[in-house]
């Protein structure tokens, strides 16, 4: 099974492409790790070292940095790239995303709006918090 | 069909062009699916995040230097795992096999701490079942940690293959390391967003 | 041992109907185990279908369970009408409320989960390989897998009948209802489990179509040569994958809920019910779609065949169905506009929802302009298209009426919901499916289902449709409310009666596609009811290309695809058997039992976790991991078919259409 000619032929086969990512050498994977490196320990710091960064600066920098990070991942790691033969692979990644924003998003707005709409006026929101309600209570901070 | 019939050119045919990057890409969009399983569950965190129930908020329970090590290893893992890749892709089973097995104890390291955070919040009496906050964290932490012990016996059943039954590390077994590769990376990207979402944003 | 499970849990015994109903399923087993093994038919059995990655065999048994289970629904629908027909005033009726509840349960999650899915994912398996001249799907074996993880959940299901209940809280399970607090018996139990399998499977096939739609298409089939039918499932298939999931996650929330006392769902510590109803619907609105769109490419395959013109407005059809299928992910919130979200929330959905009947109105427009100035020919396909077409809009316009928020309000929950969502199911989904199923049964089989009793159980089904739903409509007018088992307004009881009449006609509809079935069979080796040309419909796509049914390998050679309708430009220009073909070896996959065990051990783990038999689960795991990774060292999964092998399959059909032509000709 193992004779040579398959070698050769499979090497071939996934340089023309195997659909899912291409690959890199060594230089993406270290590229990639310096930079996850530095992103992690830039979302960290401000949250571990308190008064580093004015508090409410700290949320976006952290959800700016995930997506930054992400994408580094995406590319350094997973090797997508904007290539023909990996249309369909970004094509598809593109969709789920959609898909996770209307979800989660959608989720979001519906389930505040409701908690909003099923507040009671007179109890106060920290009540709702201890005991649950048929509301789910106050979702404020979302 | 009648196979026995037929003529079967034995193993012969293992490298079908048509067929392994099917496979690469059928994997693909398992992952696409398993990316909106991740976002159902962090949109059910995101509702509960604030529903303590007079039990513990992120605020009391999460260690950030504990869940630096943890990240720390899964990243380690990413770039370990390439490494292993940039093997297969030479066809250097040694190669392969020793940047698998840092992948391995790397990733095992990550799923011992996690068991142990977990056995250690349940210990306290801080349990899924405390508050709509802890069953969403438990859940959310919890499914990622599934996925990689997954991957972790996956990555096992791998090397027994190439090791003890002495599969060649050919374009078929390349493209499972691939489909590995990619949950492996795909996981990390996951972590990215609990430690982001549920760990800083929790503390914060 | 046996986890909560007591010798009381043998609901047989419970009651006259579940004892009948039992009995009825203990005999037809054994007549089923007892003609397979007086006709020796076990290994017959075993070789060529339980252990078969054939797409074409796959399909076949899907729909067999989908035919199956449609019968058990059914009679689960029986039952509601002629119970709600009786349980007025001092009538309490035959079933008391923890059966009857049970039965509404069963009814829609059998007709959605185990009747229109299975059928929908048969007529794909069967068609959509051969329209896009594939030899078979990409994963043949991860096909298999799904079939079986289906067809074991369909067979949980009616363990429930004889073992423990089933579901006491409507076919979605809404929470805190569904509950270990308000449902403590294994009934929820059994409603997560069978469908958490099955959806695994339909996810699996979701990926396995939309890689073979993608990778596996003839030379020369572009995206604008697609079939419509296939465009369906490519959409459909897309649905599936974006949809399913959610799915997993809610059942597995709910199930943390009830196993591990967690609180995502709960009444207490901060649980929200809401949430469930939020996600159920962010799936359960795709899955409308999922069901609705095959129903749409079957029509559009079926008009233009029986008008014997092009169909009107092909990219018109495939850009509408694009746009359903995102469209279908923001609409969710019209299932639950009372639950109190703002008056913004409301209005966007609402307006969301009006905005995608518009394709499927520009769809409706394509059909009758197909139409326009055809020969029709009234086959019972043509037939069910029609009653579509009227039964589909009626059914359209009322889901546009509950669009409005303000209308749901005051129509929200009552029967006028029950009325419409039938109407669409019914009248669209449904009956596209029976039409799908008469137009492919000859390429499956090599024999035509008899038309006569095709056309018998549409008009059945037809005008038992009205007559069973459209007093329903009134009755929500009325104010009479969904899933009541006794009620006191005497106003309501003569539109029940014409109701139960109704699904009395529908049962005369169901009887003739069984009989039409059985008669069909019997007489499949008369001349006029055999295929023998694997084209008995003068049809336009290339699964008409091949013989019926077609070889194991679909296409002796791989068919050059250079127009839309390709099959109808080459009978056009005469090119159909004119040139000898070159044959060459065929790569194909062996039959694998892998799926079928796998399907069994995870059938058992569901079992398990039902009963919370703890140690039958870690084995049935174990099964089903073990298998997997034994089948993954197995290198030898495929062969070759020899050119020679090739050549006498195809040399046996030419003689058989040769001889029939010879005779034609005397």
């Amino acid at each position: 099974m193992d004779h040579p000619a398959l070698h050769g032929h499979s090497h071939k086969t996934h340089i023309e492409g195997s659909g899912g990512a291409g690959h890199a050498g060594y230089g993406a994977y270290g590229v990639g790790f310096a930079l996850s490196v530095i992103l992690t320990v830039a979302a960290f710091y401000p949250v571990m070292v308190p008064g580093t960064l004015p508090a409410g600066w700290i949320a976006p920098l952290i959800a700016t940095l995930a997506v930054v990070q992400i994408f580094v991942h995406l590319v350094c790691f997973l090797h997508m790239s904007a290539g023909s033969e990996q249309r369909w692979n970004v094509t598809a990644f593109g969709f789920a995303l959609l898909v996770v924003f209307i979800l989660i998003g959608g989720s979001l707005w519906i389930m505040r709006s409701m908690s909003q709409g099923m507040a009671d006026p007179d109890v106060p929101a920290v009540a709702t918090q201890g005991h649950g309600n048929m509301s789910g209570g106050n979702m404020n901070g979302m | 069909m009648s196979p026995d019939s037929l003529v079967a050119h034995h193993g012969e045919f293992a490298e079908d062009h048509s067929h392994e990057p099917n496979n690469v890409f059928g994997f693909w969009l398992y992952l696409m699916t398993d990316c909106i399983l991740f976002a159902t569950l962090f949109a059910g965190f995101a509702v509960g995040r604030h529903q303590y129930a007079g039990d513990v908020s992120g605020h009391d329970i999460f260690d950030l230097k504990y869940v630096g090590v943890e990240t720390a290893l899964l990243l380690v893992s990413s770039s370990t795992y390439g490494f292993a890749m940039i093997g297969a892709y030479q066809h250097k089973l040694n190669q392969v096999l020793v940047w698998l097995g840092i992948t391995f104890l790397l990733g095992a390291g990550f799923v011992g701490m996690e068991i142990n955070e977990f056995h250690h919040l349940v210990a306290e009496g801080h349990g899924p079942d405390r508050s709509a906050f802890l069953s969403a964290f438990f859940t959310l932490v919890g499914t990622h940690g599934l996925h990689v012990t997954c991957g972790l016996l996956w990555m096992l059943v791998l090397v027994v293959q190439l090791t003890v039954l002495r599969k060649p590390l050919d374009t078929r077994y390349v493209n499972r390391l691939m489909c590995l590769s990619l949950f492996w990376h795909f996981l990390d990207i996951v972590w990215i967003c609990v430690f982001s979402l549920v760990y800083l944003m929790g503390v914060r | 041992m046996l986890g909560r499970m007591t010798l009381a849990d043998v609901a047989i015994l419970d009651s006259p109907i579940i004892m009948a109903a039992g009995v009825f399923m203990a005999l037809v087993v054994a007549a089923i185990v007892g003609t397979i093994t007086y006709t020796k038919s076990w290994v017959y059995l075993w070789k060529e279908w339980i252990t078969s990655v054939d797409h074409k065999k796959i399909g076949i048994m899907y729909i067999i369970v989908a035919i199956v289970m449609l019968l058990r629904g059914f009679s689960d629908a029986i039952m509601m009408r002629a119970q709600q027909a009786m349980a007025y005033g001092g009538h309490a009726g035959y079933l008391p409320p923890h059966h009857y509840d049970q039965i509404f349960t069963a009814h829609g999650t059998i007709m959605i989960f185990f009747m229109a899915m299975p059928f929908m994912i048969g007529l794909m398996n069967i068609a959509v390989p051969l329209q896009i001249g594939a030899r078979d799907v990409a994963f043949p074996f991860l096909n298999s897998f799904s079939f079986w993880m289906t067809a074991v959940g369909a067979i949980l299901v009616n363990v429930s009948l004889v073992l423990g209940e089933f579901g006491q809280t409507g076919w979605l399970a809404y929470p805190p209802l569904s509950e270990l607090k308000f449902s403590p018996g294994v009934g929820v139990d059994y409603y997560i489990w069978s469908l958490q399998l099955t959806g695994l499977g339909t996810l699996l096939t979701g990926v396995n179509f939309f890689v073979t739609i993608v990778k596996m298409r003839a030379p020369g089939m572009t995206w604008m040569r697609i079939p419509i039918f296939t465009w369906t499932i490519l959409c459909t298939a897309i649905l599936i994958m974006a949809a399913f999931p959610i799915l997993t996650v809610t059942f597995g929330m709910l199930s943390l809920d009830r196993y591990l006392g967690m609180h995502f769902f709960t009444n207490e510590l901060g649980g929200n019910q809401m949430m469930y109803v939020n996600l159920i619907w962010a799936w359960g609105h795709p899955e409308v779609y999922i069901l609705i769109l095959p129903a749409f490419g079957v029509f559009s395959e079926v008009v233009p065949t029986f008008s014997q013109k092009r169909l009107f407005g092909y990219k018109a059809m495939v850009y509408a169905t694009v746009c359903i299928t995102f469209l279908s992910f923001v609409v969710w919130l019209h299932h639950f506009f009372t639950m109190g979200s703002s008056a913004n929330v409301n209005a966007f959905f609402g307006i969301t929802t009006m905005i995608i009947s518009i394709p499927t109105g520009v769809k409706i427009f394509n059909w009758l302009f197909t139409m326009y100035r055809g020969r029709i020919q009234y086959t019972s396909m043509m037939l069910w298209t029609m009653g579509f077409m009227v039964t589909f809009v009626i059914g359209g316009m009322t889901g546009v009426m509950l669009a409005l928020p303000g209308n749901d309000w005051v129509l929200h929950n009552s029967l006028f919901l029950i009325a419409h969502f039938h109407n669409v199911i019914i009248g669209g989904v449904f009956f596209g499916y029976m039409a799908g199923l008469t137009y492919w049964f000859p390429k499956a089989t090599g024999f035509k289902l008899n038309d006569s009793w095709g056309k018998a159980s549409f008009w059945f089904w037809l005008t038992g449709f009205y007559v069973a739903f459209m007093p329903l409509y009134v009755l929500g007018f009325l104010g009479m409310t969904r899933r009541m088992n006794h009620y006191d307004n005497p106003q309501w009881t003569p539109y029940l009666w014409i109701a139960a009449f109704g699904a009395l006609i529908i049962a005369a509809g169901i009887a003739c596609t069984v009989i039409g079935l059985v008669v069909s069979i019997r007489q499949r080796h008369l001349p006029q009811n055999q295929d023998v040309t694997g084209d008995p419909w003068n049809g336009r796509t290339i699964e008409w290309s091949t013989s019926s049914p077609p070889p194991f390998y679909n296409f002796a050679v791989l068919p050059h695809v250079d127009a839309l309708d390709a099959f109808n430009e080459t009978k056009k220009r005469g090119l159909e058997a004119r040139e000898t073909p070159v044959y060459s070896d065929i790569h194909m996959p062996r039959n694998t039992p892998a799926g079928f065990i796998m399907s069994v051990a995870a059938g058992i783990v569901g079992f398990a976790l039902i009963w919370h038999i703890w140690w039958l689960a870690i084995i049935g795991m174990l099964g089903v991991v073990g298998t997997f990774i034994v089948r993954s060292c197995n290198d030898d999964i495929d062969y070759y078919v020899p050119a020679a092998e090739v050549a006498r399959i195809e040399g046996l059909h030419n003689a058989r259409v040769a001889q029939l032509e010879l005779t034609h000709v005397a």
